[in-house]
Formats: structure tokens, sequence, C-alpha cells
């Protein structure tokens, strides 16, 4: 028996993300009395392996094949179900991102376990297994028992801490069948050097209090002091002033990162949908009634052609000090 | 080629969300229910190949579990423009008997291609587009923000982190799609009001399917603390005090 | 008694609001300050079905009840009366007095594509000396044996320059009084029509208003809508039906500044609490809500009646009288509720407010409303 956790790399690297996984899934095999397998596909060299066991993986199973360089999600179904067979995984832990959300399902009927997406917690109960998870766009919480003898979750970002085990775990290729692929890759478009929203621990945001996409430089600014990445409200993204990547909100990119900061964004029920499992949230706004301050932890009633430049300012003064 | 759209009846998205006293079940008392949004954006697309195929789409059909209550949804998803639809009759209680449900329509009469919106707007699953894609054993592709059919050659995007790919898909296979596949939903105009009445609308009882979770209890989130409010004129405590207090940066 | 929706009703209301609410809420301040035309959105409305609703399918139309345009009307005004009222005189006025009174021809020609929304209609009556008495027409339609000929003036004309199929009430034979009119179908582009200029309105200033002068206008006798002298009874039942559009028209101006008003009393505080915390404005929003469903129970009622095949001028009346005042009283609160931000336009309530006004004045002002109704109350 084991809790399997599939960990995804990044052309060859982990992320916080992955450790968050392993962490979450270590606490899992801790209180089942079991142990951690984590697999990775791709091109993943020994050293980042290893890193998985820091935060408790006790194996780690590498698949490396050509093919599945590139997501394909019945291919990589049954890479993983055949780990899990294998591995008589009790609980499967996906990330509750793209990747996550694509292959989740799909193992799921694979392996006739029930799937709880979108979890946030540790199990609220382990017999019958149960757990917590985002409902009703955020604005509730439901518990959900599995049924079947094993379960699939997808943990939402930012959910658990990462915590350190410092395991040496032992390392195991394998080579897996899957069935043939009919999707081909014909064009990428990727953006490079910018931080992911995804992965971003702190986003600076903008909104129509914003005025205009020429205001954009100090979001930019002091996005990159922060080592942020920036994002935008939908009336922002439909306006075209920024692209419609960097839209966060329940029809955009759902996100959760340490620190938020909404710059000139009212706070449209469908803005904080997004935005909500933010660790912080700091809003500054011109209306001092505006919902975003329901929301925020930290905020400042102001315009943020004002505001920003100080706090800049502030900033740097901070990290001189 | 045809096409078969999962859509599934939902709160209207501004609905206050509320659970009985025992906080075992959604209080569906006074709830407007709508197309889930990211179905009726799918819809919409689905439509829209269909009338720029020049033939290769022969018809769009709407598949949903649900029990009589959903008919006005299903109508509506008519109304747009579905040529037909078909409803499972049983009350869907959790994605893997949905999607075994679903499958068993794809199986029976044959659809190439089909379309599920990326999660529903109450359970927030993600789950009923790939489900139904292993179950079929068909290939999918999620996160599919775009999509167009070039004589026989079905080309989607989809999002990556960073960036977007490019892929051609070869039938039959399930499209998971979300923001960007539609720009619009399609506002029925009359004359698709008129004619919902008129379309086959086929109820077939369900499959013998397992349920393998149950939703046992609801929550609401615990009240927030206030917003503590600064003063514009002082943004050094904003920063002293994300570093020492909230210890974020 | 039954007081539930149908299903399509639903969907039309549902349809309208999306359109609303999505699309004429983008330039609806931009159009106000301009007077510039939707003709955009008078397209999409067409695509929609909206502009020929009530025609029967067999001429195109979308065959839908009564009620279903009540409220259709009331969602696209809440947002945008200067499209509404396009649809409210396509529909009521030219469509529905040519599908009642015309004949075959009349309905092959011109109905369908009014129907379909690829022409729009227009219907003229007021004249500058003939506003609400509509029985002193001075425009003449000389008979001259297969033809009429065309001359005089007509004023506050709506789609007036959109419009392309016109309902031209004219004297023809002055000795006979309002039995010597008759209602004639004019197409703008016939030699001898010419527009004034487009009016500077205090609200509704995207719709199209101008005058219109026919000299010596040369149009063939089969245009003319019934009988010889039928004219003015024409006139007079077909703005039975209009009113019912002016009514949810009203009706939908007082329900968007109501919403308006609510919403905003929810976000914005005074005195340390929402203002829906006072009393003062929840009294308020108590009242608009009242008159508001009465109004929407008159308008209902009316078209009801209609589709029923029952008279309904009488209820007619009272609907378009009642929702009317109440819109000009309900907007008037909406912006005093808005306070300082009432009086501004990006907060909308104001244009409604001066929308409101006009739905008092145009097709029967309140004070010939009332005389319809106590005509009928009086029995006289």
């Amino acid at each position: 028996m084991a809790i399997l956790v599939y960990t995804e790399n990044w052309e060859g690297k982990f992320k916080k993300l992955s450790y968050e996984l392993v962490s979450y899934a270590a606490k899992l095999a801790e209180d089942m009395g079991t142990q951690v397998v984590a697999v990775s596909i791709g091109n993943t060299d020994k050293e980042q392996l290893k890193t998985l066991g820091k935060y408790g993986a006790s194996k780690v199973i590498a698949v490396c094949n050509g093919e599945l360089n590139t997501l394909h999600n019945r291919a990589y179904t049954a890479v993983l179900a055949q780990v899990a067979q294998k591995e008589n995984a009790k609980i499967v832990v996906l990330a509750h991102n793209n990747t996550g959300k694509a292959l989740a399902p799909r193992l799921s009927v694979k392996l006739k376990a029930g799937l709880v997406s979108g979890v946030v917690a540790l199990p609220i109960s382990y017999q019958p297994v149960t757990f917590r998870k985002k409902s009703f766009n955020g604005s509730a919480f439901a518990n959900v028992k599995v049924n079947s003898p094993s379960a699939i979750v997808t943990l939402f970002q930012n959910s658990y801490e990462i915590v350190e085990k410092g395991i040496e775990p032992t390392i195991e290729e394998f080579v897996p069948t899957f069935p043939e692929i009919n999707a081909q890759v014909t064009n990428v478009d990727k953006v490079t050097g910018k931080i992911l929203l995804t992965d971003a621990e702190i986003v600076v945001s903008g909104g129509r209090g914003m005025k205009g996409p020429e205001n954009w430089a100090p979001i930019e600014e002091f996005a990159s002091l922060l080592g942020a990445a920036t994002a935008c409200s939908r009336p922002v993204s439909d306006e075209n002033w920024r692209p419609h990547s960097e839209h966060v909100g329940q029809t955009g990119k759902i996100i959760a990162p340490n620190l938020y900061f909404a710059l000139g964004i009212s706070g449209a029920i469908q803005h904080l949908g997004g935005v909500s499992s933010s660790k912080c949230i700091v809003a500054v706004n011109t209306d001092k009634d505006a919902p975003i301050f329901e929301a925020a932890n930290y905020g400042i009633i102001g315009d943020v052609k004002k505001v920003l430049p100080d706090l800049v300012a502030a900033y740097k003064e901070f990290k001189a000090s | 080629m045809k096409i078969l759209v999962c859509i599934s009846n939902v709160p209207d998205t501004t609905t206050k969300i509320k659970f009985n006293n025992e906080k075992t079940e959604f209080d569906k008392t006074g709830v407007q229910w709508i197309i889930n949004p990211w179905d009726e954006l799918a819809l919409t697309r689905a439509l829209e190949l269909k009338e720029t195929s020049n033939g290769v789409i022969t018809a769009v059909t709407v598949a949903t579990v649900g029990l009589i209550d959903s008919e006005p949804t299903i109508r509506k998803a008519l109304a747009i423009g579905a040529d037909n639809a078909v409803r499972v009759n049983a009350n869907p209680k959790d994605a893997y008997y949905v999607a075994g449900q679903i499958a068993e329509v794809v199986k029976k009469d044959g659809y190439e291609i089909v379309i599920c919106g990326i999660e529903s707007s109450d359970y927030n699953g993600s789950a009923v587009g790939g489900m139904l894609s292993e179950f079929l054993e068909y290939s999918s592709v999620s996160s599919v923000s775009g999509m167009n059919i070039d004589g026989g050659n079905i080309v989607v995007n989809r999002e990556i982190d960073g960036g977007k790919e490019t892929l051609a898909v070869k039938a039959p296979f399930v499209a998971v799609v979300q923001k960007g596949i539609a720009i619009n939903p399609r506002i029925p105009n009359m004359r698709g009001i008129m004619m919902a009445k008129t379309k086959s609308l086929a109820v077939v009882e369900p499959a013998a399917m397992d349920e393998l979770t149950s939703y046992e209890t609801y929550e609401l989130p615990a009240a927030k603390a206030a917003c503590k409010m600064i003063s514009a004129e002082n943004v050094k405590e904003l920063i002293d005090l994300l570093h020492n207090e909230a210890k974020v940066i | 008694m039954n007081f539930e929706f149908t299903e399509e009703q639903i969907m039309i209301q549902q349809a309208a609001r999306d359109y609303a609410q999505r699309e004429l809420i983008k330039d609806v301040i931009e159009r106000d300050a301009t007077g510039r035309f939707p003709s955009d959105h008078i397209k999409n409305l067409a695509d929609l079905g909206f502009l020929g609703m009530l025609v029967d399918p067999k001429y195109d139309g979308g065959g839908m009840d009564t009620v279903s345009y009540v409220l259709a009307m009331e969602e696209i005004s809440k947002v945008d009366s200067s499209c509404a009222v396009v649809m409210s005189v396509n529909n009521s006025l030219v469509c529905y007095g040519i599908e009642k009174y015309g004949n075959e021809e009349q309905k092959e020609k011109f109905l369908k594509p009014l129907a379909r929304g690829e022409k729009i209609g227009a219907f003229l009556l007021s004249e500058p000396e003939a506003g609400s008495d509509a029985t002193s027409q001075r425009t003449r339609a000389v008979d001259m044996g297969d033809h009429y000929i065309i001359n005089g003036t007509k004023n506050w004309i709506t789609n007036a320059n959109c419009g392309s199929t016109y309902i031209v009430i004219a004297q023809t034979d002055p000795a006979k009084g309002h039995k010597g009119i008759n209602a004639i179908i004019v197409e703008k582009n016939t030699p001898g029509i010419t527009l004034g200029p487009h009016e500077d309105k205090m609200g509704m200033r995207s719709s199209d208003t101008h005058s219109v002068m026919f000299n010596d206008v040369k149009v063939p006798k089969e245009n003319r809508i019934g009988d010889d002298g039928f004219g003015f009874s024409f006139a007079m039942k077909t703005l039975e039906g209009g009113r019912i559009g002016i009514a949810s028209q009203a009706l939908g101006i007082a329900s968007g500044a109501f919403e308006r008003a609510v919403q905003y009393s929810k976000e914005r505080k005074a005195f340390g609490k929402e203002l829906m915390y006072h009393q003062s404005v929840a009294f308020k929003l108590a009242e608009m809500a009242v008159k508001i469903e009465n109004a929407r129970n008159l308008c209902l009622k009316a078209a009801w009646l209609k589709d029923q095949h029952q008279p309904y001028g009488i209820a007619s009346a009272m609907a378009k009288q009642y929702a009317a005042d109440i819109a000009m009283e309900v907007t008037t609160e909406a912006v005093q509720i808005h306070g300082g931000y009432g009086y501004v336009k990006e907060y909308h309530v104001e244009r409604l407010m001066r929308e409101a006004k006009l739905t008092q004045i145009y097709e029967g002002t309140s004070e010939i409303q009332k005389i319809v109704i106590s005509r009928a109350v009086l029995g006289k």
C-alpha cells in the first residue's frame, strides 16, 4: 500500500507546488501508516528526483519516454494507472491545476477510485476517507466521502504547508505501456522569462481604476521589485489593456498566492472567486465602499496612481534596510 | 461528424448560497436555474463550428443527466440552436455516475466530438469531461480555449503555463473547454425559442452505475476578520505590517 | 387565474435581458450624449426577432404573444429606451396595423420585411398643430383616381430616418371631418419627401426623431389601409395596442431605475451603515416596489386581454397612464437615493428620469389616457 503523488515538472524542474503535494501526501501516509511514492513523467535528472525525498517521498518512480514530453491525457493516465496498481496506491494526489484537472478524472475511471477535486485540507476522517473541497465557486466547502477502496484527490494550491522530512528516496525507472497518441502538438506559443501567474507567491493586479494601459508601468515595476507576477481584472482584459492570460477571476485564472495586491479593482464577486484563496490580500481603491475591502486583509483608500509610487518607494526603502 | 455537448443545470451564478438546517443539501428554494456558463459557451462554439463546417458537422446534440425539472434548461439549449437533446432521467449526484451515463449515450448514438465545460459552477468538480473520455477510451484535450475544423482536421488550442499550444487532433475525442472557446454565449432568437418545443428531447432511463463519492455536508466559510485600513499618507506602515504581521514579504 | 409565465415567455425575457445588460449597456451613455442612432443594435435586435415578435410566423414574424412583448420591452427599456421605442413603434404600431387591417398584398409586400426587421416602420400621425387631438389632420391626401397626392408636415416622428416604411395618416375629404381621414403606406424613398433635422431631445436622445415634409408625394391607391375614410379609426385602434408598448417601456424605465437604487442602497454607506438600513431609504424602496408591481400588473393585464382577443383599450390606457406617471416618480426617487451620484451620467438614473418624461407625453399624454379612462368609467 502507498500514497501516490504525481509530481509534474517544468522543463525538468520541480516547483514549490510539487513539494506542497509531496508534503501533503507525506502527512496522509503518516496518518495511514504507509509511505509516499512520487511519480515523475519526463526528463528529470537524479538530483531533481531526489529533492522529492526531502519533503517525504520514500520512493520516486521516473518515467522517461520521448512520446511523453508533452501532456497527452490518455497516455499519461495509462502510465499513472500502471504505477498506482503496481504500488497498490490507496490515495493518488495531484495538483488542482490544468494538468491535475486533465488527468485526475480519467484516472478515477481507470482505477475506479472516487475523485475529490479542489481539496483544501487534510481529510476530516479516514474511516471512511472524507475530504473537504471548495464548491459553489468558493462560496462554500463540501465534505465529500469516498465510497471506493481507493481515492484520487486534486489539491488546491497553497492549502498545505511545505514540511521537510529529509528522506533519501530510492529512485526507480519504470517503462510503461500506453495507447497510441492521436493528438499532435503543431505549435507552441510561450512567453518565457516571466514569472508565471499560477506559480507566483506574490501577484500585483490592476483593475479599471488604473484608467488605461498606459498606466501599467508602475505595476510592472512594483511586480519586478517583489519578484511578483502581474495580473488584471476582467474589464481590463476585455478592454485589451492587458492580455487575456493575465485575467484572474472566476472566468479567468484562479490563483492562490501568498500575497495579492488588488489595485483599483472594485472586487466583483466573479473576481473574488478567482483570488479569495490568497493568504493575504491588499486592496487600494478610491471607493471606501468597494466590495474588495470586504475580502482584503489590508486596505488603503486612495487613488492608485498616487499610492503606488509611494508604495514602490517604501518597499525600496524596506529592501535597502 | 456529430457533436455532443454535455450540459449541466446549475443555480444562477448570482444565487446566494444557502443550505438546509442539517447542512446536508443545497437549499433550492427560489433558485433560478441556468445552463452552466461553460457549457453554454461550449454549445455556442459547437453551433458556430456546425454553421461554418460546410456540412462536415451534421448535428449538435446536447445531453444532460437530470430529473424532469432540468428540462427548461435543456429547452433553452434547444432554443439557442442545438438540433436535439437527450436527458438521462436520474439525479446527478456524483461525477463518476454522471460521466458513466453520458458515456452510454455516446456509445449508443455515436458522436465523434464531445465537448464539456471545464467545471460546473456548483460542485466545481472539473471531472465529467475527463471521466467521460476514459469511459469511452477516447483521447481528450483539456484547457481548450479554441477549436476549429478545417476540412476533416480538428485543430484545438490548449492553454499551458505561460502560453498556448496548438494541437491537431483526430476524432473521436473529448474537448474540455474553458475561457476563450467562445466570447459570449449565444442569445436565442424568437425562431429558436418557438422551435425549441418541436425539437426532439429524448428521455432515457439510467444505466446501472456506481456512485464513487457522496456529498455529506456543506459549510460556509468562516467570517473573515475586518480589513485593516491604512492611511494613504502612510504606506510605510503597510510594508511594515506585511513584513512583521502577515509575514508575506 | 394564473400568474405564472410560460417557459417561452421566460426565455424571451431572459434573451431581452441578456442583450440589454450585455450589449446595450456598453454605449448607452455615449449615445445619449451624441444622439447617435444605434444601427448595430437595431440590426442585432432584428436578428434576434424582437422587431417583429408579435407578427404571425406566416408573415415572417416571431409569433409571440403580447405578454412576452411586455416582458421584452421592460427588459430593453431598463437599459435603453431609444432602442425600445424603435421596437415598440415597429411592432405595435406599424406591423400590428398592417397585419390587422392591411390586405394580403400589403402584408406580402410591406409586412414581411418589417417583421424580419430588414425594414423599419414609422407611424406618422402627429402634426405641428395636431398632437393629441388627432381629428384635426392638416396633411392632405388628395384622391386622384388611381393614386393620392400627399402634402403636409408631420412632427416628432420616431424612426423617421432609419425607417423606410411609413404609415401616414392624412385627410382626404375635409368635409367629412375625421371620417375623411385615410391611413396610407408610403415608402420613404418616394419623391417629394424631405426630413427635418434630428430633434435634439431631453431624453431617448439616440432614437431618431424628425419632422417629415410631404410635397406632392404620389402614392398608389393600393397602399391605402382599409376602406376610404378608415384612417382615423385605424389610428385609434392601432394606438390602443401601441399604448401597451409604451406602458411597458415606462415600466422598464421605472424598474431599471429601481434595480439600480436597490443595488446602490446595499453598497453605499452613510452615517456608518448602508443606505438600506436607513428607514427613509428603505420605505422609499418599498413604495417604489409597489408602484412598479402595480404598473407591471396593469401592463400584463392589458396584454393578456389582447392575447385573449378581448377589448383592451381601457386596460391599455390605464397601463400607460399609470406606468408613465409612476416611471416619473420612481426615477425621480432613484436619483434622490443616489444623491450627487444620481445627478451624473455615469450612474444611469438621471438618464432614466429624462426618458420617463417622454412616456407621459408620446402616444397619447397621460391627460389623454385619463380622458379615455374617464369616458369609460362614466359611460360617456
